[in-house]
């Protein structure tokens, strides 16, 4: 009998061929997917041309996915998102995905069912934990890392403790899965979880809609978590059945597996949260960010790009007009979500308020085009991060929320409530 | 390995964004990122530093993005080692990955003050500040990240385990 072990746990130990692991145990694993975008990819291009094996361990377990800076943003992007696409073609990439089908990668891997419940996953870029919502181990590494995957199809790895967080009971209305990390992040701070698996579980998430439950795992890492997993359960399921290629796996934390930490959280003590500039552990509720004034807002990305939270949005936006002083930019975060939107007519409720509506990428949240901010200016956006210079100038500031904060702050002007806003006539 | 060269201190949670913005991951050209290095939290870093010098910082150094530009930068811009309380955990694999020298020493980090010399020998572990005389000694890395380290990064490593070194 091995020793009782957390779901994290068991995931690597089932990819080092061993009965059990433990934390602290540095292993070698096989890898079930490598992920990388067009900012990493091509030093793990390079890298992988520096080992010199020739060809990639496996063509169909390889993502690259151009979502940072595509629709090429200038000529220096055009020619990373080049490497990225000749690559592709030489090596027989099964999981490349062009202008046209590209999404931002990790709402776009878990909707056409490349990822699932169970697998190892590395990738190069830091949000690779949101795969843990599916009931995978899924974290973020650097090129090098990917590059040796690409050729080898394995990563070492270090056991992480875990650390259980129990939201138990019932989330008020209006309170997202946004606002469950953000108050995490904000308890634990930036390195809370540093070098740890966290694992999310409670009453709370087992009524919490799969992609909300992404946007929990999305945001691990900002806790300086290793992985952000979640068990499968019957609405994982829901959402993998027929969407999954591969037979998916599930493991369940035994009874009496062992936590570095365990945290019972009470779902009705966590409020509609925003973290102020610059760290996303800065938190606060909204009600009492309602004199911060705002130029922009962003809804979208990893974190907050997918159909549920655009309907959030868009609920809010219905009839009602952005305020003259903010520009509000909505990315759909992959070409079937931005379908979605036009087919249950949220992208006129958004044209109708008057805003941005863009084609899938990472664009703002990292500062690299398609809504930069000039110096001095803020902007509440529903990414995951708001460090200095996160969206543009050093001296301009970004705000997170969930999408319906986002939304009644682009029409009221600055920070506040769905509640805040007159009732549409 | 052993360095010797001036302090630059920095607080907690330095992240990858200041330590190489977005902006300019259009390209992953080492000496391009170099003349950006730690741009947005001190403009005066790039002109300040000099071939050999040590990044001494607080908590959680390298947190956020998975970005190696941010250790490939770093090094560019000539820096031999990074020097903090701790570090975010992928920026910690990628320093590990690249051959960028790191140490986790939380006594030398409180002690050590801005332009300081500082001498370094990275297989003992020891750190001296030169400037006070004061000597500590780093968390030892675990033999296999020792590994890593002497074969001069992961892909070294990787081409001995393939016999292509």
């Amino acid at each position: 009998m091995a020793r009782p072990m957390t779901m994290a746990e068991k995931i690597l130990a089932a990819h080092a061929h061993l009965d059990e692991v433990e934390p602290g145990q540095l292993i070698e694993c096989d890898l079930d997917l490598v992920l990388s975008n067009d900012v990493t990819a091509p030093i793990a291009i390079r890298e992988f041309k520096n080992i010199g094996v020739g060809k990639v361990f496996d063509p169909t377990k390889i993502a690259l996915v151009p979502d940072h800076y595509v629709p090429n943003k200038d000529i220096k992007s055009a020619e990373q998102a080049k490497i990225v696409r000749d690559f592709a073609r030489e090596q027989g990439i099964t999981h490349y995905y062009e202008v046209g089908c590209m999404g931002v990668e990790h709402a776009l891997l878990p909707e056409q069912g490349v990822v699932g419940a169970g697998d190892l996953i590395i990738g190069a870029d830091s949000h690779t934990c949101t795969y843990g919502a599916l009931g995978a181990f899924a974290t973020g590494v650097g090129s090098t890392d990917a590059g040796v995957g690409y050729a080898t199809g394995k990563a070492w790895f270090k056991v992480p403790e875990s650390i259980l967080f129990r939201i138990n009971g019932q989330l008020a209305p209006g309170v997202t899965g946004k606002d469950v990390i953000l108050h995490i992040i904000g308890m634990i701070g930036v390195d809370g979880a540093l070098y740890q698996a966290m694992e999310f579980a409670g009453s709370a998430i087992e009524a919490m809609p799969m992609e909300e439950r992404m946007s929990i795992s999305n945001m691990a890492i900002e806790a300086g978590g290793k992985a952000g997993l979640i068990a499968v359960d019957d609405v994982t399921r829901a959402y993998m059945d027929g969407r999954v290629e591969r037979p998916y796996v599930e493991y369940h934390s035994d009874p009496d597996a062992v936590y570095a930490q365990i945290f019972d959280i009470d779902a009705a003590d966590i409020k509609p949260t925003v973290a102020f500039p610059h760290l996303p552990s800065n938190t606060r509720p909204v009600e009492e960010a309602r004199d911060v004034t705002i130029d922009q807002a962003v809804i979208g990305s990893c974190t907050n790009g997918r159909i549920t939270d655009m309907r959030q949005a868009a609920e809010v936006l219905r009839g009602r007009k952005v305020n003259p002083n903010v520009r509000c930019i909505v990315i759909p975060a992959t070409q079937q979500v931005y379908r979605q939107c036009m087919e249950e007519g949220l992208t006129d409720i958004f044209l109708d308020a008057n805003c941005a509506v863009s084609t899938p990428t990472c664009g703002p949240c990292l500062g690299g085009y398609m809504g930069i901010l000039a110096a001095g200016e803020r902007a509440i956006a529903t990414t995951n991060r708001n460090f200095v210079g996160r969206m543009g100038d050093p001296t301009s500031e970004v705000y997170l929320s969930s999408p319906a904060v986002a939304a009644a702050s682009a029409v009221l002007g600055h920070i506040g409530l769905p509640e805040d806003l007159p009732a549409v006539e | 390995m052993e360095f010797k060269g001036c302090a630059h201190r920095y607080g907690r949670d330095i992240d990858t964004d200041v330590i190489i913005p977005a902006r300019y991951l259009n390209t992953s050209d080492p000496a391009e990122l170099a003349k950006h290095c730690l741009e947005d939290l001190d403009v005066n870093f790039v002109g300040n530093v000099k071939p050999g010098d040590i990044i001494v910082a607080e908590e959680n150094f390298g947190c956020g993005s998975s970005r190696e530009h941010a250790p490939i930068c770093i090094k560019a811009a000539g820096v031999d080692v990074v020097i903090a309380k701790s570090f975010a955990r992928i920026f910690y694999r990628n320093a590990i990955n690249t051959g960028l020298p790191i140490m986790e020493c939380p006594e030398a980090v409180d002690a050590i003050k801005q332009g300081d010399v500082v001498s370094v020998d990275a297989d003992t572990g020891t750190i001296v500040d030169e400037t006070t005389g004061q000597t500590f000694k780093a968390q030892p890395f675990p033999p296999f990240i020792r590994e890593i380290i002497e074969a001069g990064g992961l892909i070294n490593r990787t081409k001995e385990k393939l016999g292509r070194s």
